[in-house]
């Protein structure tokens, strides 16, 4: 105990080097503290709101676990324990909005996700209107639903081709300026704003059409202007984590190129190839913006998308909210079953996509 | 000489092994398919010129609003720029935090399963993010927050002005972007975040650091570059975002900066879906114009993130 400069005390080692922890039971108390100032302060002020109980909790435990951690650490503990609360919270935080808009898009769509939704279109006849105005539930979308499978579809079978092949060139073929040009622009396609992508459809079409046509082929077509540089990409990061032993293989017992790519390098890769086009059709079935510019609004089912408006799951969503009709509640709730329909799509198509994952992946890699 | 002429054949021949009529369509097919990628992005742009051009040149007294177009197209530019930065205010910080806990706080086993449900926010459709921003997200901030902004921080001109009661407002469009464009923000930093060379961390740690020590002198700097082109990718989605604003928004006419109010300058995005579908004539092509001009931005900003990107890691070296 003679010498003593700062932490370093010879002979003796408890303080300095050993760092001093707060107790455990300290870190209980904290927490119930905290969960007690979120339930008695709003009620103090007022009235129990369980927003402000969440903020009050979320705030007070910040700063006694700050401030407690500041008196019986040091500053660098502190500062380390407070940013760990901060970063966990942050991820609640953003956790709320997705657990919220699931939880508004079950509870308001629900209700409306009925048997005369499915079956029946928004072509409604007096009766349905009369019906309306007393609570019946009248009008459906099953002419949305086509509209949306034809579009997807033609989007499908335009973008899937186009975009497998140009990852194979990239991949297997490409070398130089060629295939560096068209990676760049696989990435400014990829940056298109979805409501560009609209117009542009529109702009093509009118040539065809004329002017103020709006088709489902236009629809698909924007789609799959958006779809594409999604299949290139995740078929072209695929493709490449096929090992190069398996294409020299191959290729030393004699088969040519392009069997090797369609034989060897394509079923390697099926896995992930498959679940890149799903996820790209998850992305692109929700995309409201261009088919409200190309494709339009059609009250009944139009299966020719080379003639007439086509309407499709999110514009009807759209329009049945901003123009719901008499009486409001009947078009609101159609647009929010509307909405949990394409949600409950999109899930299922996303769980598709994982399922493929796993089933189609090589044995060896399992 | 023999010899050396026939070594580039040799060559030649061991790369493309066997030669057939097959290899010789189906690599014309795909090479086909890669030059159809850059037809496509021509015709993008150069039916947006042809049927664009009339509206911007074209006589304005024809067109809804006789003003020229850059006097059109200036509030909507200032709208869409002023939304998207909202947004990437409110997603950036959240974002990188986010991605740091996934990447480095959560427990190992369902950390990938926590990215998941981030993913899972980028899946929601945008017209389903727009109804539920109008109906549960605009009356919550206009009942709490929203008057509490404007009457204490009103010497700020984003809060003053005359509280829109709707929460209809660009705050609250902001906010709904926000949640849209952070999974692809948090997407890439969480990938450069693990990236971060284990002996850097472990160096860090071994000199004493604290966990948030290590992260603010390795994983930070080593990821700088990947975060800010995950923030400029999701600035570039929130940019052309469409449905969400357009049910959102309550637009008027002209540049306004409080984002608290019924008066908003709308996006270009949003201006198009709403008069699209009613517009005609020399409307039409001022709109497509405008969808020029989105197209323009968003090209910038994007080829700024893909710089930033391949400017690869220099953040691991200072």
């Amino acid at each position: 105990m003679t010498v003593t400069t700062g932490a370093l005390s010879v002979g003796d080692t408890s303080p300095g080097f050993v760092a001093r922890r707060m107790p455990r039971w300290i870190e209980i108390a904290i927490i119930v503290v905290a969960v007690g100032l979120a339930l008695l302060v709003p009620v103090a002020a007022g009235g129990f709101r369980w927003g402000w109980a969440l903020v009050v909790g979320a705030l007070s435990y910040l700063v006694l676990v700050f401030g407690t951690s500041r008196v019986l650490e040091d500053r660098r503990q502190s500062t380390d324990r407070v940013m760990r609360v901060a970063l966990s919270m942050a991820f609640a935080a953003v956790m709320l909005p997705l657990v919220s808009v699931a939880w508004t898009v079950i509870r308001e769509g629900a209700s409306r996700l009925d048997g005369t939704f499915l079956t029946g279109t928004m072509r409604l006849t007096p009766e349905d209107l009369l019906a309306q105005r007393e609570g019946v539930a009248a009008g459906g979308a099953l002419h949305a639903m086509t509209g949306t499978l034809i579009i997807t579809g033609l989007a499908a079978a335009i973008a899937i081709p186009l975009g497998l092949l140009t990852a194979v060139y990239l991949v297997e073929y490409g070398r130089g300026r060629l295939a560096r040009a068209i990676t760049t622009m696989v990435d400014v396609m990829t940056g298109i704003p979805s409501i560009v992508a609209g117009l542009f459809a529109y702009a093509l079409f009118v040539i065809v059409f004329g002017p103020g046509s709006r088709t489902g082929i236009a629809g698909g077509v924007a789609l799959s202007v958006l779809m594409t540089p999604v299949v290139v990409r995740s078929a072209e990061e695929m493709l490449r984590l096929v090992p190069n032993e398996l294409r020299e293989a191959s290729y030393a017992l004699g088969v040519p190129k392009w069997k090797t790519i369609l034989k060897v390098v394509l079923p390697t890769s099926v896995a992930g190839i498959l679940t890149g086009i799903t996820l790209a059709i998850a992305r692109v079935i929700g995309e409201t913006a261009p088919l409200l510019i190309a494709a339009g609004l059609a009250q009944e089912t139009n299966l020719n998308p080379f003639d007439g408006r086509m309407t499709s799951l999110p514009v009807f969503t759209y329009y049945q909210y901003v123009q719901p009709g008499i009486p409001t509640e009947a078009g609101v709730a159609r647009a929010w079953a509307a909405a949990l329909m394409l949600v409950i799509i999109v899930a299922a198509l996303f769980i598709i996509a994982r399922v493929l994952a796993t089933v189609l992946k090589p044995k060896g890699l399992r | 000489m023999t010899l050396l002429d026939a070594s580039p054949r040799r060559s030649d021949s061991l790369r493309s092994p066997v030669s057939r009529l097959g290899d010789r369509i189906f690599s014309g097919l795909s090479k086909a398919a890669g030059i159809n990628i850059l037809i496509i992005l021509a015709g993008v742009a150069t039916f947006l010129v042809v049927e664009g051009r009339a509206g911007i040149l074209g006589d304005t007294e024809e067109m809804s609003g006789s003003d020229n177009f850059l006097q059109y197209v200036g509030p909507l530019v200032f709208g869409t720029v002023y939304a998207a930065f909202i947004a990437l205010l409110i997603a950036a910080p959240l974002g990188v935090a986010v991605a740091l806990y996934i990447s480095h706080y959560a427990p190992r086993r369902v950390a990938q399963s926590l990215g998941y449900l981030v993913d899972l926010l980028a899946a929601i459709p945008s017209v389903v993010f727009g109804i539920w921003g109008i109906t549960v997200l605009a009356p919550i901030m206009s009942g709490n927050v929203y008057p509490w902004l404007n009457s204490n921080l009103d010497f700020l001109p984003f809060f003053s002005g005359t509280l829109s009661t709707s929460g209809r407002s660009m705050l609250t469009a902001g906010m709904v972007l926000a949640v849209m464009i952070l999974p692809v923000i948090t997407a890439i930093s969480r990938e450069v975040f693990l990236q971060t060379p284990r002996l850097h961390e472990e160096a860090s740690l071994a000199l004493g650091a604290t966990k948030w020590e290590m992260i603010r002198q390795a994983v930070l700097p080593y990821g700088r570059s990947g975060v800010i082109s995950g923030c400029m990718l999701g600035l570039g989605r929130a940019l052309g975002e469409t449905m969400a604003v357009a049910i959102i928004l309550s637009p008027s006419d002209g540049y306004f900066w409080s984002v608290l109010t019924n008066q908003n300058s709308n996006t270009i995005a949003s201006n198009v879906a709403l008069k699209f579908p009613e517009a005609y004539g020399l409307d039409v092509n001022r709109l497509i114009a405008t969808g020029l001009v989105l197209f323009g931005i968003t090209f910038l900003v994007n080829a700024l993130a893909r710089r930033v990107a391949n400017a690869g890691f220099s953040g691991a070296d200072g």
